[in-house]
C-alpha cells in the first residue's frame, strides 16, 4: 500500500483580524503537522517603546489592534500606574470598567454576526448571508445595531470608538457627564432585550462536536467577572499575582510563524485563555439572571466545546449591557479626571481582559518616567498553540469531508478563537497536506 | 469619475478592501459604519475584503481601499497587483498614507528591532523602512487618520458612486475647533496641542475632550511647523515635547520628518 500525503491549505484566511494562513499536512490520515502561519508583517511596537515616555503607552499600544484597543489602553495605564503607586479613584475605575464594557459588545458582536455566523450557515460572509435570506438580513442588522451600541458607550467614554482619546495614564482626560452617558441608556435597553432574542436563534444552529480537556487561563477578581483586575487563575490550579506572569508563562518562537507562541512554563503544555475561559472559571461572578440566561440555552458551565464559544460571546455581551446599564445609573462625575502623576523608576505589570482572552502587559521605566524594557504579549499569541492543538486533535472528525468542507470545517476551527493577527505579530492561510 | 457612475448603471461597481502593515482599525471603519453598511453592500459589489468574507481574490476593481504600510518583501509585489486591479486605487489611514506608527523603525537598525522582538531574527522576512502605498503605487485620493474618520470614508465612498470628488478638506484642526466652540486648551490651559498643524477630519475631538491634539491626522496642507514650535518654546514645554508628539502615527509624513530632523534630537 502506498502511503498517500494530503494538504489542505488555506493561503489567506477571511474573517480573522489581520493576516494568516494554515497548513494540515496528514499522512494515511494522521496529522504529521498541523501549523497556523501568521505572515502579517511585524511591527515592532516592543522595540520602539524603549526610550518613549510612559505616559505615552495608551496611545501607542492601541495600535497594536483596530478591534481591541480599548484592551491594550487598559493593560497599558494599569501597568504604568502600578510603578507610580496610583490606585484609581471609585469614579475613574467606574468608567475604565464602562469602557471596556463597551469594546466587549463591540468587539464580541463584531465576532459572533459578521465573522463567525456565516459559517453555521454556510454562507462566505455575513453581508451575502444578508442578501440570501430576509430573516438572516434581519438578524445582520439586529447584530449590526447591537454592534452600534457597543460602540456609542466607546465613544461616549473614549471620544471614539476605534483608538479612543479620552484614556491617560492617571484616569482621563475629561471626565463624561452624566448626561452623556444618560442618553445612552435607551438604546443599551434595547440592546439587551435584542441579545436575548439573538441567544434563542444561537440554539438553532448545529455545532460540531469539540469537547476537549483544556487549560484555561483568566483573571479571578473577588466578586466582580473579570475585566481589569484580578489574579492569574487555571483550570489546573493556578492562582498566581499577575506579577507573576513570566513565571508561569513563556513566549517562545516558532519557524513559521511571526507571532510568538504562548505556552506553560511547567509542563510546556498549551492553554486556553478568552471568552470561554472566563465563563467557566467566573461563573460564580456572574449576576443570577445571567446564569439562568446561560441554562436556558444549555451553557452552563463547564463549557468544553470552542464551537460554542459563539454562545458564550452573546452571553457575555448580554452581562456587559447589564452591567453598563448598572455602572452608568449609579455613576456620578465626582472627583477629579485624572490624579497627578509622578514618574519614577521600577517595573509595572498588568494583565487585563481583552475579548479574546488575558492580555499582558509589563514595562520597566527609569526615573524621568522614560521606557527602559516593553514587554506586551497578546490573547491570539497565548492561544496560537492552543489552535494548532485543536486542528491536530480535530482533524480526523472532518478530513474524510470533500476538500471544500474539510477546509472550512478547518477555517471554523480557527475563528472559534476569534483571533486577532494583527495583535499577535510581534498572526493566518489554512494549508491541509496529506500523505 | 463619471465612467465610475455610469459603470455603476451598467452593473454594480467592485470595491476592493487590502490590508497591509496595520492594526485593521481604518478598515474596521467600514463595518463600523453600521447605519450605512447593508445600504453599502447593495450598491456596490464588495468583491474582496478578507476581514468580512471568505470570497477569494479575482478579476478587476472599480475602488480599491488599501489599509497599512508596504513594511515585508511580498507586499511590493501585492501592492502592485492591487493597483493594476483598480480603477481608483484610496490609500486610508496612516499607515497607508505615511508609514504608520511602524515607521519609527525608518532609519533605525531593523536587526537591533528585530532582535529586541524576536530569539531568531533570522525566521523573519522585514524591509529597513515601512514606507506609505504612494511610495510604491499611483494612488488617486488618501484619506487621513488614524484611524480615519467614519464620515469622510462615507462621503468618499458616496463621491466614488456618484462620480465626483469627495469633500474632504485638508485645512487644520484648529479651523474644526474654533468652529466647534472649543476653548484653545494651548493659550488657555497651556496644553500643548498640535491643532494649528495637523489635517482636519476628526472634529477637534481632543480639545472637545480638554486634550491637546496629537496629530493623528498628520500634517495639514501648508502646515506652520516652525511657528507652532516656537510657541511651544515660548510657553516653557520640555524641549523634547514637541519631537514626540511629531513622533508617533504619521512620523515620516514628510512635513512631520523634515520638522523632527531640523529639531535637536533629544534622547531619554
Amino acid at each position: 500500500m502506498t502511503a498517500t500525503t494530503r494538504t489542505i491549505q488555506v493561503d489567506a484566511l477571511a474573517r480573522v483580524e489581520g493576516e494568516g494562513a494554515l497548513t494540515l499536512r496528514l499522512r494515511d490520515g494522521i496529522v504529521e503537522a498541523a501549523e497556523l502561519r501568521i505572515y502579517e508583517p511585524p511591527r515592532f511596537y516592543e522595540a520602539f517603546l524603549r526610550g518613549r515616555d510612559a505616559a505615552e503607552t495608551p496611545d501607542i499600544t492601541a495600535r497594536i489592534c483596530g478591534i481591541c484597543p480599548v484592551a491594550y489602553q487598559m493593560s497599558a495605564v494599569h501597568a504604568v500606574e502600578r510603578i507610580y503607586g496610583l490606585t484609581m479613584t471609585p469614579t475613574l475605575r467606574v468608567l475604565r470598567r464602562l469602557i471596556y464594557c463597551g469594546e466587549w459588545i463591540e468587539s464580541h458582536v463584531l465576532h459572533v454576526f459578521l465573522l463567525h455566523a456565516p459559517d453555521f450557515v454556510g454562507q462566505p460572509g455575513a453581508l451575502e448571508m444578508a442578501r440570501a435570506r430576509p430573516e438572516w438580513a434581519s438578524l445582520v442588522k439586529t447584530g449590526l445595531r447591537i454592534k452600534k451600541a457597543g460602540n456609542s458607550i466607546v465613544r461616549a467614554v473614549g471620544g471614539r470608538e476605534v483608538h479612543p482619546i479620552n484614556v491617560k495614564v492617571g484616569g482621563f482626560y475629561r471626565l463624561p457627564r452624566r448626561t452623556e452617558l444618560a442618553a445612552l441608556v435607551p438604546e443599551l435597553t434595547w440592546a439587551e432585550q435584542a441579545v436575548r432574542d439573538c441567544l434563542d436563534w444561537s440554539t438553532t444552529l448545529d455545532y460540531p462536536e469539540g469537547d476537549g480537556a483544556y487549560d484555561f487561563v483568566a483573571l479571578r477578581h473577588p466578586d466582580e467577572y473579570p475585566m481589569n483586575e484580578g489574579r492569574l487563575v487555571s483550570t489546573s490550579g493556578l492562582d498566581a499575582d499577575v506579577t507573576e506572569f513570566d513565571q508561569h508563562f513563556a513566549e517562545q518562537q516558532v519557524p513559521h510563524s511571526n507571532a510568538l507562541q504562548a505556552r506553560k512554563r511547567q509542563d510546556g503544555g498549551t492553554y486556553f485563555v478568552g471568552p470561554l475561559a472566563r465563563w467557566n472559571l467566573n461563573h460564580d461572578r456572574l449576576p443570577a439572571a445571567i446564569q439562568a440566561a446561560a441554562r436556558a440555552v444549555g451553557l452552563a458551565p463547564p463549557v468544553l466545546n470552542p464551537f460554542r464559544s459563539l454562545g458564550v460571546r452573546l452571553l457575555e455581551v448580554l452581562y456587559a449591557f447589564g452591567e453598563a446599564l448598572r455602572l452608568i445609573a449609579a455613576y456620578e462625575p465626582e472627583g477629579p479626571a485624572s490624579l497627578p502623576v509622578e514618574p519614577r523608576a521600577g517595573t509595572g505589570h498588568a494583565a487585563t481582559e481583552a475579548p479574546r482572552g488575558l492580555l499582558y502587559h509589563r514595562y520597566a521605566t527609569d526615573a524621568a518616567g522614560h521606557i527602559l524594557d516593553a514587554v506586551i504579549v497578546p490573547p491570539t499569541s497565548q492561544n496560537q498553540a492552543q489552535i494548532e492543538d485543536d486542528l491536530r486533535r480535530l482533524a480526523p472528525t472532518f478530513v474524510d469531508l470533500p476538500e471544500e468542507q474539510a477546509t472550512w470545517r478547518a477555517e471554523m476551527l480557527i475563528r472559534n478563537y476569534d483571533p486577532c493577527i494583527s495583535c499577535a505579530t510581534h498572526f493566518l492561510r489554512l494549508k491541509v497536506e496529506r500523505s | 469619475m463619471t465612467g465610475t457612475a455610469e459603470a455603476g448603471r451598467a452593473r454594480p461597481p467592485r470595491l476592493g478592501v487590502f490590508k497591509f502593515a496595520s492594526c485593521d482599525g481604518c478598515q474596521l471603519s467600514l463595518l463600523d459604519c453600521e447605519d450605512e453598511l447593508l445600504a453599502l453592500s447593495e450598491a456596490v459589489q464588495i468583491a474582496y475584503f478578507l476581514e468580512a468574507t471568505r470570497q477569494p481574490l479575482a478579476g478587476q476593481f472599480d475602488v480599491a481601499l488599501v489599509e497599512g504600510s508596504i513594511s515585508a518583501p511580498e507586499q511590493l509585489e501585492q501592492i502592485r497587483d492591487v493597483r493594476q486591479r483598480s480603477r481608483y486605487l484610496v490609500a486610508i489611514g496612516a499607515c497607508a498614507t505615511a508609514g504608520g506608527i511602524q515607521a519609527l523603525r525608518n532609519g533605525a537598525d531593523v536587526a537591533d528591532f528585530l532582535s529586541l522582538v524576536y530569539a531568531r531574527p533570522d525566521f523573519i522576512q522585514t524591509l529597513a523602512d515601512s514606507t506609505p502605498i504612494s511610495a510604491h503605487v499611483a494612488v488617486d485620493f488618501e484619506l487621513r487618520g488614524c484611524p480615519i474618520d467614519k464620515k469622510q470614508l462615507v462621503e468618499l465612498l458616496l463621491a466614488l458612486l456618484a462620480g465626483r470628488r469627495p469633500r474632504v478638506p485638508n485645512h487644520a484642526v484648529c479651523l474644526e475647533c474654533k468652529r466647534a466652540g472649543y476653548v484653545c486648551v494651548m493659550v488657555t490651559q497651556g496644553t500643548p496641542c498640535l491643532g494649528p498643524i495637523t489635517h482636519a477630519g476628526c472634529g477637534a475631538l481632543c480639545p472637545g475632550y480638554d486634550r491637546g491634539c496629537y496629530g493623528c491626522f498628520g500634517p495639514a496642507a501648508r502646515p506652520n511647523v516652525t511657528s507652532l514650535q516656537a510657541q511651544f518654546a515660548r510657553t516653557g514645554m520640555a524641549p523634547d515635547t514637541f519631537q514626540r508628539l511629531l513622533g508617533t502615527f504619521n512620523v515620516a509624513a514628510p512635513a512631520f520628518a523634515a520638522a523632527r530632523q531640523a529639531l535637536p534630537i533629544v534622547s531619554p
